[in-house]
């Protein structure tokens, strides 16, 4: 019922286009784990800092500017950001190789996720590294 | 996912994809108000105002829901793959999540929507 660790070895498949003999299947079943472990901390924190301790009246423009003068939170921002995406469109690419098998989809939407991957990824760390405090 | 009926693990698993793409889905949208802040304070703050919206509030319930199951069953997961015993007791483990689950978000609802209630109260 649950996933359990692919062999080592070349996976057989009917539906699967990856190169025989690669290891990317271990390599992503071992990110989701350490991956998920990681956010269990970042994902969980996050929600208690903004939704427990602060809640939406309190949090806006200056608030977050205030947040992201200290680098220690734009690290925590910038590995949340990052692990979260990089697990969440892993699953989704998961749930594409369970339920999409002709060809030609498969390739669509294999494309379509690696780029909204980069696409998404370029956009958080742009805001998250790229931030200037108002008036300096 | 549709053609299949299992007992616990088959529910277990459909609650963890299915949270897992909604969370997905609301990273998404996420990273986008967030690079809002490279825009300015008006921007920005236009868009947080949606999330005081109190359907956006119930939304946010809904968020922290589905990180928590996510978060509670892939520690069991993880218990099962890295541990014989666990596998045995899978699904005890998932009554224990459930029960983790809903004696957790009980009290996190309550705090989250105390500013609804006094929303519906106040009027």
């Amino acid at each position: 019922m649950q996933v359990t660790a692919p062999a080592a070895g070349p996976i057989v498949s009917e539906s699967s286009e990856r190169v025989a003999g690669s290891n990317f299947e271990l390599w992503s079943w071992y990110f989701f784990r350490l991956s998920g472990l990681l956010l269990v901390f970042l994902a969980l924190g996050h929600l208690v800092i903004m939704h427990l301790v602060n809640n939406v009246d309190t949090i806006d423009y200056d608030w977050v500017a205030a947040r992201w003068a200290t680098l220690g939170w734009r690290m925590y921002d910038w590995l949340l950001l990052s692990l979260a995406l990089l697990h969440g469109m892993n699953g989704l690419r998961v749930v594409v190789d369970d339920y999409v098998h002709r060809h030609g989809w498969r390739v669509v939407a294999m494309s379509t996720l690696w780029t909204l991957t980069l696409a998404f990824m370029a956009l958080g760390t742009l805001a998250v590294v790229t931030f200037q405090p108002p008036g300096r | 996912m549709l053609s299949y009926r299992g007992r616990e693990g088959y529910w277990a698993w459909v609650l963890h994809r299915v949270s897992g793409l909604a969370v997905l889905l609301f990273l998404l949208v996420h990273i986008v108000d967030t690079a809002f802040m490279g825009f300015g304070r008006e921007l920005y703050n236009h868009a947080i105002d949606l999330y005081r919206q109190p359907i956006f509030r119930v939304g946010e319930v809904f968020i922290f829901a589905g990180v928590l199951y996510h978060a509670l069953n892939g520690l069991r997961i993880i218990a099962i793959d890295f541990w014989d015993g666990a596998t045995r007791i899978q699904r005890e483990l998932w009554y224990t999540v459930l029960t983790l689950f809903v004696g957790l978000m009980l009290p996190i609802t309550y705090v989250m929507l105390k500013p609804v209630f006094a929303l519906l109260l106040g009027a």
